[in-house]
């Protein structure tokens, strides 16, 4: 990312007032510095010329009144630098959440959402760096050379051109340098990133390691790896420091050369001793801006990596606009009329023609393999996405004419990957409903096949889930999501793989309660497994994106070949199982 | 200063090398204070128009200190850089070493990846205690050293207001840093925890709340809780500009203080004229020394408490140790469980009680019930990463507590769902399991678990990389190459615990059928909650909180039962 990335630029521009404040603080602090180099001088001068305390008591304590004067300015300098990225990352953590619920409500994977939320969080110490030292230095590194040149001038041109001639040097060394050391950093990112993460990597896989009989031969590596971290890094940071030791040469080689031509010209009387201090003491001031902003640089690389990490999903394409047309509540039929869809950014349909009904008093069975588009037809149906090509109309009207709050009103949704919330079992069940008694929240756990497990919890129903919570099994988690979807009073049902992660007793459970929640409902069903589709009223088969048959089988099974398909079986294979076999005595170890 | 003194034995550094750093970190400083000092020295001994020729040692001590201050500062902080992942890389053995023993019984709830990130990065906090917080107060305490011995040479009574000045600076404004840091640093670390669990849950369910019309009341819980961080971020911002102003001050005023003793002494003939800048100066520039100390005291206690986390956990007792004089491990394979049980801690319920198998060479069981009725504990105490708390169990007649536990799993190999693939090739990772393995060896062991056409479609074939940074692999292919790995382990006995979990059925069964038809002759116990793959084995045993509550039989009898160990 670059340091001056325009979208970071736009997010500080929140905070504009905040940062000109600090930018104002910056240079009274150094009309200060200016001002105390200055009654320094005069002081010296002064009890050079054989005056005693009593005449420069004056400038000591206005000395001692600018030292307080610098550190109250370059305490509020970084207060309100500070207190300006504060608010920034605040609005960026804002602005992301808003995004991703409001815009774009696509999930983020498992382990992605966990370290975006860490980048939100945590990236603040990085970006409070760029935000309240780099981007106020860049403005101080260009003004405050200028001024204590100026200053120097008017005190004493010929020490002002030797500093002056001095400074363009320094942009040239470290455009070279900087070129250098990019070309040669780039080359070894990987190799670093790789063995930076290798303690990482065994520390997640030390269970694996020991099963293995590999954990302690690990310690060698680690500190192998350890070894070659270093040796690597600091053949990078051998050639990175050099940029700042070519500052630190300039700045001193500066206040030596300024010094000895100082000296000689006193001699000659060429200059007083007054001006001579006071230009030495600017001199390394030139420099200081420069050194830091250079520092400040590399401290805020990584808060400039957590920052593309949020910028990039808050500017993840998002849903188009839904209408505003409130939604019917007794619609009939929901129709996908020859859908299709893509993936932005990437290249194939993922669907390509679909085309089947649902309707209410129904359970449609969605079945193929993975990959062949059921759950983004489920997204179809909830109004998370919109079809590029075809429609989605409820009783023959469009649904993107809808609004997609009222109509998600009307969706009840269980998807692959349930999430729980942080709060108990009950309010996770309640979820999306309003004003339910406790007995409809364990009549919809029975349904689901949850109210078993969850009476083991140490509280019961007010055991405490979720993340940070009590950990629940893939299949208890289901169960619990199944139930928060059919005690809602929707009249669309889609349940993503209702049955996956669950033992056969609570699949059967689960299977019965899908079979009544079809009354007054149109229920969808994404599923693998036998029994649910031998339940359903309406087979719809996808592959690749396409409906390949749509089966009815309300009285007489009626097969529609949808597109020119041909092979699979319109209905499901058979059950697996087997046969019971006789109890036998446990194989417990003979006598 | 326990916690301190406990990770400075775990990290070692090296006493020569903390030695170089800070004398170079001296060095780099005293070249400044005396660049400047020398250089206010010349102009005001130049201002009595002296000879030309007899300023020029001191133009030479000018341009060298000039010179050694850039030269000083480079080696400074290369040394300084080295030496910090020298200290990584001690620590991360140190306490790698004493962490291994304990997992994954002790550290049962750092399965889960972000506590282990946690964890490790504890770890990598720990090395900013060591190059922020050794060398630089001892810098500090060098250069400030001299500056104040070098001042008092010339006038004891500014010796003694730099040294004032210098504590201030080095010891005080730090001190006020380090309790501001306390305060807030708990704060807030409590603030952000919250607020990143509220975030990722947020992320992770952001269609469903939508869906549920739930998401304005999470946006709200959102708000309220970035509104309560960012309000101690700003409170915290406050206290750190007041330290930094604090430490200006100090300096500003040390420095008119240092002026007017001098000029004070100049007046009494005490002090050489010439000197009055040179000591100013000195004294400005000494202030470098202590520089760093404040942001360092600001973030010592975020450093201390990671280190207090890591040695807590260093400090469990892990769960299983080797006999002091271990068994040699008979021939044979035979598991038995004899009245086993189990408890978690001090636990009065029994996670597993009076639980009798046997488990003959060759042949295959089936351990199924709900979750929590105590499966993946069998799994642990039959790789003896526990030992039960009542009964024994025994591998060819030996009790496994007997045995080493390199030898137990020499001979029982788990493979569990949350097998991990490491961040490497797809060779390597298989060869964990035998290091001195062949190529067709490992070809062997993928092709059994049915994964070798896959492998060797791939442009890059066993180079190819997988783990977390490695190139999309699905979970079916995942979980084969960890039953690659367990193949080539060549353990008679395999446990699976779960091996199907994550996957979709069609996936699942395909993968249990390949993996019990390739066990061949070797033993092996399903851990499972599924129905896939219970057709192939030879009994179902049916566990419930602890008991096994059912056992049949399901394809065939044991072909042969061999004789009972001894």
């Amino acid at each position: 990312m670059r340091t001056l990335d325009p979208r970071l630029l736009r997010i500080a521009r929140g905070a504009r007032s905040a940062l000109a404040a600090d930018v104002a603080l910056g240079l009274l602090a150094a009309v200060a510095l200016l001002a105390q180099a200055t009654l320094f001088a005069y002081a010296v001068a002064q009890a050079f010329a054989g005056r005693g305390l009593g005449a420069v008591a004056g400038a000591l304590v206005a000395l001692a009144a600018l030292a307080v004067a610098r550190g109250l300015l370059a305490g509020a300098f970084e207060a309100t630098g500070r207190r300006a990225a504060a608010r920034i990352m605040s609005s960026l953590r804002l602005e992301l959440v808003r995004r991703r619920t409001h815009d774009a409500p696509t999930a983020v994977d498992g382990a992605e959402s966990g370290e975006v939320a860490t980048a939100a969080v945590q990236g603040v110490d990085a970006l409070e760096t760029y935000f309240a030292r780099y981007l106020p230095q860049l403005v101080l590194a260009v003004l405050v050379p200028l001024a204590v040149l100026g200053w120097t001038v008017a005190i004493d041109p010929v020490s002002a051109l030797i500093m002056a001639l001095t400074l363009p040097l320094i942009p040239v060394f470290m455009w070279l340098i900087g070129r250098y050391t990019e070309r040669r950093t780039r080359a070894r990112w990987n190799a670093l990133a790789r063995l930076s993460n290798h303690f990482l990597d065994v520390m997640r896989g030390l269970t694996t390691l020991r099963s293995f009989n590999r954990g302690e031969a690990q310690t060698e590596r680690i500190a192998a790896v350890g070894e070659e971290y270093r040796r690597t890094t600091m053949q990078t940071l051998r050639v990175a420091f050099v940029s700042g030791a070519v500052l630190d040469l300039a700045a001193t080689l500066a206040t030596a050369l300024v010094a000895v031509t100082l000296g000689l010209r006193l001699v000659d009387g060429g200059v007083t001793l007054r001006a001579a201090l006071t230009v030495l003491l600017l001199t390394p001031e030139l420099y200081v801006p420069l050194r830091a902003l250079a520092l400040q640089f590399h401290a805020s690389a990584d808060g400039l990596a957590a920052a593309e990490r949020i910028l990039d999903l808050i500017e993840a394409p998002g849903a188009p606009p839904a209408g505003e047309a409130a939604t019917p509540l007794a619609w009939q039929t929901l129709r996908l009329d020859d859908v299709g869809l893509a993936n932005p950014g990437r290249p194939g349909q993922v669907l390509d023609g679909v085309d089947f009904e649902l309707r209410r008093g129904e359970i449609c069975a969605l079945v193929g393999r993975s990959g062949a588009g059921k759950t983004t037809v489920a997204a179809l149906l909830l109004g998370l996405r919109r079809p590029d090509t075809g429609h989605v109309t409820v009783d023959g009207v469009d649904l993107a004419g809808f609004d997609a709050a009222t109509w998600r009103r009307q969706v009840s949704w269980v998807p692959q990957r349930p999430t729980l919330f942080h709060g108990s079992v009950a309010y996770n069940i309640a979820l999306g409903s309003d004003g339910l008694s406790a007995a409809q929240i364990e009549q919809a756990a029975r349904l689901a096949g949850a109210d078993g497990f969850v009476r083991e919890l140490p509280h019961g129903y007010d055991t405490t889930i979720g993340e940070g919570g009590r950990s629940l099994s893939a299949g208890e988690t289901r169960r619990i999501a199944l139930a928060r979807a059919l005690v809602r009073d929707a009249p669309l049902l889609i349940l993503d793989e209702p049955t996956a992660d669950l033992d056969a007793e609570s699949a059967e459970v689960v299977t019965a309660a899908i079979g009544e929640a079809r009354e007054g409902r149109a229920v969808l069903v994404i599923e693998h497994r036998p029994a649910l589709a031998r339940l359903a009223d309406r087979v719809v088969r996808l592959r690749d994106g396409k409906t390949v048959t749509e089966t009815v089988r309300a009285d007489a099974a009626e097969t529609r070949p949808t597109v020119g398909a041909s092979g699979e079986p319109p209905v499901p294979a058979a059950a697996v199982g087997h046969a019971s076999a006789p109890v036998i005595a446990p194989g417990a170890a003979p006598a | 200063m326990k916690t301190l003194l406990a990770l400075l034995r775990a990290a070692r550094p090296s006493r020569a090398r903390v030695a170089a750093s800070v004398a170079l970190g001296a060095t780099s400083v005293l070249s400044g204070v005396g660049l400047i000092a020398f250089a206010g020295y010349l102009i005001s001994r130049a201002a009595e128009r002296p000879p030309v020729l007899s300023l020029g040692v001191i133009i030479v001590a000018v341009r060298c200190f000039g010179l050694a201050r850039p030269v000083s500062r480079y080696f400074e902080r290369l040394t300084s850089h080295d030496l910090a992942f020298r200290v990584l890389a001690g620590l991360r053995v140190s306490f790698f070493a004493r962490l291994e023993p304990l997992v994954p019984a002790r550290l049962e709830g750092y399965r889960r990846g972000d506590l282990l990130t946690r964890m490790v990065g504890d770890v990598d906090a720990l090395q900013n205690l060591f190059l922020r917080g050794l060398t630089p107060p001892l810098v500090a305490l060098l250069a400030g050293g001299v500056s104040v011995a070098v001042c008092a040479a010339y006038l004891p009574l500014a010796a003694l207001v730099l040294a004032g000045g210098l504590l201030a600076g080095g010891v005080v404004v730090p001190t006020v840093a380090a309790y501001a840091g306390r305060r807030s640093g708990a704060r807030q670390a409590s603030a952000r925890a919250e607020l990143t669990v509220e975030l990722v849950e947020l992320l992770r369910g952001a269609p469903e709340l939508v869906v549920l019309g739930a998401d304005r009341a999470a946006l709200e819980r959102v708000a309220a809780l970035d509104a309560e961080l960012t309000r101690l971020a700003r409170a915290e911002a406050l206290a750190t500009g007041l330290v930094e102003g604090l430490a200006v001050a100090v300096a500003g005023l040390t420095v008119a203080g240092v002026l007017a003793v001098c000029i004070a002494a100049t007046a009494a003939g005490a002090l050489d004229r010439v000197l009055v800048a040179t000591l100013a100066l000195l004294a400005m520039a000494s202030f470098e020394a202590v520089a760093p100390l404040p942001s360092a005291a600001l973030r010592l206690q975020t450093t201390l408490d990671s280190g207090r986390r890591l040695l807590a956990l260093a400090d469990r007792e892990p769960a299983v140790t080797d006999p002091a004089a271990a068994a040699a491990l008979p021939a044979g394979s035979q598991l038995t469980l004899d009245g086993v049980g189990f408890a978690y801690g001090d636990d009065e319920n029994w996670e597993l009680s009076g639980l009798d198998l046997y488990l003959a060479p060759g042949q295959r069981v089936a351990l199924v019930g709900p979750s929590g009725a105590g499966k993946s504990t069998i799994a642990a105490l039959l790789v003896r990463f526990l030992d039960p708390d009542a009964g024994r169990l025994t591998l060819a007649g030996r009790d496994l507590r007997a045995l080493r536990q390199r030898d137990v799993r020499s001979r029982v190999t788990l493979d569990s769902q949350d097998a991990y693939l490491f961040s490497t090739t797809i060779r390597e990772n298989v060869r964990l399991a035998r290091p001195g393995a062949s190529d067709d060896e490992i070809e062997r062991a993928l092709a059994q678990a049915r994964v070798w056409e896959w492998v060797r479609s791939l442009p890059e074939g066993l180079d190819t990389f997988v783990g977390e940074e490695g190139a999309a692999v699905s979970g079916g292919e995942r979980r084969r190459i960890a039953l690659a790995r367990t193949f080539l382990a060549g353990a008679p006995v395999i446990v699976l615990d779960e091996p199907t979990g994550h996957l979709d059925p069609e996936t699942a069964e395909a993968l249990i059928g390949d993996a019990l038809s390739a066990a061949d002759t070797r033993s092996v116990v399903l851990i499972t909650h599924r129905p896939e793959g219970l057709d192939l084995v030879d009994h179902v045993l049916t566990l419930r909180r602890g008991r096994i509550v059912d056992m049949r039989a399901v394809r065939r009898p044991p072909a042969v039962r061999l004789p009972a160990p001894v």
